[in-house]
């Protein structure tokens, strides 16, 4: 066994782990984490996508010992409903999303995009997301939402609530 | 999908790298991952240890003194595709680098992994041998420096020893190069892949150095081609393209589910055109 210390959504964590536990495992199983999504397991579809020291990366491909000493950050720590990211709003009014599935990794991996290049073109955007696999939305809406949240961030707009975003009269 | 169980080391040093990786034969050098995690979740790899180099000093480093590139071994694919200085002064190196699988794999892939991998179809080995780079491979005696020409050896076979640590890759600049690939559209790994890198006098080609991956059992130069450019105008199109005829003559093109040899070399020569190309235009 190996002791494995992690911050993860800003909160520090110590764990037991065997060393060929992935970060994917540690994250849902370990900690109860299960907004980060395996898909195929095979280091191809980025559902698992999450922020290792702020860069995105598969957590099914890394092992959580080698994430022992850095900082992870998941899709719940991304925001929430009482304060949404950006990105996540954006996703929310484009319809960047059908099933979900792979929506915490895309998210992820498109706040990483932004990161990198604060204001992408759509071929920038298309680019951007090659490694994440979404099986429902044929990719239109997630450009969308990308483009609309680099505007919001840009922009420095205050994160809303979900209750602020709901039309009016809906409970 | 579990791997097998190993022991996990992650040494602050070159020197305790080398002590634990030389004390047994069953241990391996773990770098980004991204391509012995995969291989170790199907059981095709099933070391007992892994020796994590993520924490030695230095392999990260990027050296540029304007006339000569040294690059860590621990350097990303997506540090490498950031780079302005290679961007401007070996942008084969850089063009490689960019469309390699995708950004979560040129986040944790390394250069150092990929060369040692060895594997025929990864995008650097051809891109090394175009560069003439020379790879410096650490032991316990001491370090050796080996030419890309001697390290690429086979289908996953280079010339690190068992004991050994590739630290550093390093190459003069190459401004007049490019890497030109057909990407597989569900890995990204290079169906074909050709790097050229040309050197120019006024508008001709003087000397050229042509090297493929993806065709072989892994990269080659494709010496007919390097001398049937030489003396060919930069500009002509028609000259590059006829010069790039047959470039993977006398390699035995490997067929599989993906396509046939005789498909890969035809494409050989397609690319070695764009890739030639394209480097003579940034000459
Ligand atoms: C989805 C996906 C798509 C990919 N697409 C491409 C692509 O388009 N083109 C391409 O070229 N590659 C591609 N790759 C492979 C990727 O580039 C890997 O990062 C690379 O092949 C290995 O580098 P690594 O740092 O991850 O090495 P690791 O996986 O950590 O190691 C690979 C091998 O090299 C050994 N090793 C590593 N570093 C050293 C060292 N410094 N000294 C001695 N031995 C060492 C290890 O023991 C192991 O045997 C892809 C991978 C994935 C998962
Ligand atoms: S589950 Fe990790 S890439 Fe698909
Ligand atoms: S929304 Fe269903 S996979 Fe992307």
């Amino acid at each position: 066994m190996e002791t494995v210390n992690i911050e993860v959504n800003g909160r520090s964590y110590s764990n037991e782990v065997e060393p060929r536990l992935l970060l994917v495992h540690y994250l849902r199983d370990t900690l109860g984490l299960t907004g980060t999504h395996v898909g195929c397991d095979t280091s191809s579809c980025g559902a698992c996508t999450v922020l290792l020291d702020g860069i995105s990366v598969k957590s099914c491909t890394v092992f959580a010992a080698q994430a022992g000493g850095h900082a992870v950050t998941t899709i719940e720590g991304i925001g929430n409903s009482g304060a949404l990211h950006p990105m996540q709003e954006a996703f929310w009014a484009k319809h960047g999303l059908q099933c979900g599935f792979c929506t915490p990794g895309m998210i992820v991996s498109c706040i990483d995009l932004l990161r990198r290049n604060p204001d992408p073109s759509d071929a920038e955007i298309r680019a951007g997301i090659e490694g994440n696999l979404c099986r429902c939305t044929g990719y239109e809406n997630i450009v969308r939402a990308v483009r609309a949240a680099a505007a919001a961030m840009k922009a420095d707009e205050p994160r809303r609530s979900v209750a602020e975003l709901l039309p009016v009269g809906a409970s | 999908m579990i791997t097998a169980a190993f022991e996990y080391y992650r040494p602050a040093s070159l020197d305790e790298a080398l002590r634990l990786l030389g004390g047994r034969d069953d241990a391996k050098i773990l770098a980004g991952g991204h391509s012995l995690i995969p291989m170790m979740k199907l059981r095709l790899a099933e070391p007992a240890a892994l020796i994590d180099i993520a924490a030695i000093p230095d392999l990260g480093r990027i050296d540029f003194d304007g006339k000569r590139f040294r690059i860590g071994a621990l350097v990303t694919h997506a540090t490498l595709a950031a780079n302005r200085d290679l961007e401007k002064n070996a942008p084969a190196l850089w063009d490689a680098a960019n469309h390699i699988g995708d950004p979560q794999v040129r986040n944790r892939g390394t250069i150092g992994g990929s060369a040692s991998h060895g594997d025929p179809s990864a995008d650097y080995p051809s891109v090394l041998l175009a560069l003439g780079a020379t790879l410096s491979l650490a032991g316990k005696s001491g370090s050796r420096d080996v030419g890309a020409d001697a390290f690429f050896r086979g289908m996953f076979d280079t010339a690190l020893a068992p004991g050994e640590i590739l630290t550093t890759v390093s190459f003069d600049a190459a401004p007049a190069s490019a890497y030109a690939k057909y990407q597989h559209p569900a890995s990204g790994y290079a169906m074909v892949g050709v790097a050229a890198n040309l050197r120019l006098n006024g508008g001709t080609v003087g000397e050229a150095r042509i090297a493929v991956t993806g065709v072989g059992d892994s990269a080659f130069r494709a010496g007919n081609v390097e001398k049937a450019l030489a003396g060919a105008r930069a500009g002509d199109a028609d000259a590059i393209k006829k010069a790039c005829s047959n470039a993977a003559s006398g390699v035995d093109a490997r067929s599989d589910s993906q396509a046939s040899g005789t498909y890969r070399a035809a494409m050989a020569d397609v690319y070695a055109a764009r890739a030639v190309s394209a480097a003579a235009a940034r000459g």
